[in-house]
């Protein structure tokens, strides 16, 4: 059991290396042998996390036998739970929606799309059971380098989009490593167990607090915090579907995590909160990323575009979160990073099942398909509700207990951009269903084809219906996850949430 | 005093200013290449930051010498030189994966200029 940590990335390392040299001989195994390993990466995370909730104690490994704070350890404990058994959901999920998606999006580039998607959750889902704040920073950049390997290989504008993210990225890595060198120079550890226990006798001392301050921004760049945000559009446009349906719903969130974790387990408590004023400036772009984020969403032609402005303001509930820094405030961000997760990963790989069958990336375009795509459609509303916030859907959930955490810190004004914002994606979503159940008409000759990229100049070869058993299973899964993650909301608080904010309630 | 100052934390200041010429470079330029040679300056001013910060005058390389014993002041601290090793690496890499996407896109746009590129994907979409 006490293996755990450890096999969860390194079977996706494993998986990435055997995918690569597979995919070279035949696609299908390279397939075969990423899909095994983030099956098997899942299975240790579920594994994981059922030890986890049912002895309450975290589970340490320590790499390579050299016992921390000397050595490097992972540490499964609640939060990491929470995240690993995340991420490596929507790398299953994903994993076998990807293969039609991507071959009819980005011909030619799957041998390699599969390892850097296994590459990618190795990344991810080390950063969130690193127990050191170093190492935090390689897998960072081990998950972003392969996350611009994969939103390179869409549409003609792909890699230029991409070019500007790696930018952004770069120097967010780099604010970070700057942080974690100002601690390690005060502090002389880079473990966080043992960071927690030193930093309280230096809690004045400036060094640490420019290492709070350089760790945070690097961070806020990566999670595309407003607003540092404005790469993020045009990245999620040119992806193919199948990735962004991957980055979008888990990248961001795990430089979030991050920031979660650094402000409960690595600082003293108040340290965020009251000796540096991070949880309340994290909180006000928030809110002004949830208001930019939701109009912007608003005025939005392309489907892609649409989801990508209202991720830049979905990211930021979990930012409010972190604002309002109570421990029921923070639950309803902690809950949204799974809620935002499962609808956003469920919308774009939507939208890869619509562009399959029709090649339209429009909303204009999208007419009728309710007809078309029944079912890809109603997931679709189901997806749509919960971004809006109705109940039972996972996405009411945590907007009201970020409601209610507004109102215990007395934030009004946070509480009126939640509920503006709910407002707004009512608006932006409505115009979607509408269109896609109004009658087709009679002139298909006014529907444009897809504008964005070069291959798609050609019509899809496939008639409208519904999309192909392999993207329609896991978009119903997905679907289905929305819903029961809503009804189940409170077995997971109760389970994992509530120990990680126990620091909090203090 | 001023002397004094600026000798005490001359590399600091070097640091500092090379930090600032990179980040400079990542944003104001508009020619991509620009922008990832001040990525580049940005990221070694990181490496020059965990050196200096490691540095230790008098002090050896940090393999057990008999005539100095145990004493620690007498080596110097490895770990932020393993560290800037593994920045590097990362550092090496990111570089790379920017100049073989910047080839990509002036393969498809003609051009390095960012407003310039921006123009030509508006044109053509």
């Amino acid at each position: 059991m006490s293996q755990i940590p450890a096999l969860i990335p390194t079977s996706l390392l494993l998986a990435a290396l055997l995918s690569l040299l597979a995919g070279l001989r035949s696609q299908r195994a390279g397939h075969a042998v990423a899909a095994a390993g983030i099956v098997v990466s899942f299975g240790a995370a579920l594994l994981g996390m059922w030890e986890v909730v049912s002895t309450g104690q975290s589970i340490r490994y320590a790499m390579g036998g050299w016992i921390p704070p000397i050595g490097i350890e992972f540490v499964l404990d609640h939060l990491a739970a929470y995240m690993t058994t995340l991420i490596t959901f929507i790398g299953v999920v994903v994993i076998f929606y990807a293969p039609r998606s991507i071959r009819f999006e980005s011909p030619g580039k799957a041998t390699f799309a599969y390892p850097s998607m296994a590459l990618l959750l190795a990344g991810l889902s080390g950063m969130a059971l690193t127990g050191d704040v170093f190492n935090l920073y390689v897998f960072l950049e081990i998950a972003a380098l392969a996350a611009y390997a994969l939103l390179a290989i869409g549409d003609r504008g792909g890699p230029f989009a991409t070019v500007r993210y790696l930018l952004i990225g770069a120097a967010g890595g780099g604010f970070y490593l700057l942080g974690v060198g100002f601690l390690y120079f005060s502090a002389g550890t880079l473990n966080m167990a043992d960071l927690s226990a030193i930093l309280p006798e230096l809690v004045e001392n400036r060094a640490v607090m420019a290492a709070a301050g350089l760790m945070v921004i690097g961070l806020g760049l990566k999670m595309a915090l407003f607003p540092m945000h404005f790469w993020m559009p045009d990245v999620y446009t040119n992806a193919p579907s199948a990735v962004s349906g991957l980055i979008a719903p888990i990248m961001t969130k795990v430089s979030a995590y991050a920031i979660i974790r650094l402000f409960l387990d690595v600082f003293p408590p108040g340290f965020f909160t009251e000796t540096l004023p991070i949880t309340a400036t994290v909180g006000w772009l928030s809110a002004g990323g949830i208001l930019y984020g939701s109009i912007l969403a608003i005025g939005q032609h392309d489907y892609r575009r649409m989801l990508a402005y209202s991720s830049v303001g979905q990211i930021s509930y979990v930012g409010l979160g972190i604002g309002l820094a109570n421990p029921i405030g923070l639950i309803g961000g902690l809950l949204h990073i799974v809620n935002h997760a499962l609808m956003k990963g469920l919308l774009f790989l939507i939208g890869g099942s619509v562009r399959l069958r029709t090649g339209v990336t429009r909303i204009p375009d999208m007419k009728g398909l309710g007809k078309a795509m029944p079912w890809t459609m109603y997931a679709f509303v189901i997806g749509a509700l919960a971004m809006v916030g109705i109940p039972p859907t996972a996405g009411f959930f945590s907007k009201l207990y970020l409601l209610i955490g507004a109102v215990e810190a007395g934030a009004w004004i946070w509480f009126a951009v939640i509920i503006a914002s709910s407002l707004l994606s009512a608006v932006y979503f409505f115009r979607v269903t509408e269109m896609i159940f109004r009658d087709p008409g009679s002139d298909p000759a006014e529907t444009s084809r897809d504008q964005g990229g070069e291959k798609d100049e050609s019509t899809p070869d496939h008639p409208v219906g519904e999309a192909p058993a392999s993207m329609l299973i896991p978009v119903v899964i997905l679907a289905v996850g929305v819903i029961l993650v809503g009804v189940f909301n409170f077995a997971i608080i109760s389970a994992l949430l509530e120990s990680v904010v126990a620091p909090l309630e203090g | 005093m001023t002397i004094e100052f600026f000798a005490g934390r001359y590399p600091y200041i070097l640091i500092a200013v090379l930090l600032g010429i990179g980040l400079y470079g990542m944003t104001m330029k508009r020619n991509l290449l620009k922008k990832v040679i001040g990525m580049t300056i940005f990221q070694t001013a990181i490496y020059l930051f965990f050196i200096q910060g490691a540095n230790k005058m008098g002090a050896t390389i940090p393999v057990y010498a008999e005539e100095l014993g145990t004493e620690p002041t007498a080596y110097m601290n490895p770990l932020p030189q393993v560290i800037v090793l593994t920045a590097i690496v990362v550092g090496v890499a990111i570089t790379g994966v920017a100049l073989s996407l910047i080839l990509l896109t002036y393969k498809r746009y003609g051009s390095l200029d960012e407003e310039v590129i921006i123009r030509r994907m508006r044109e053509s979409a």
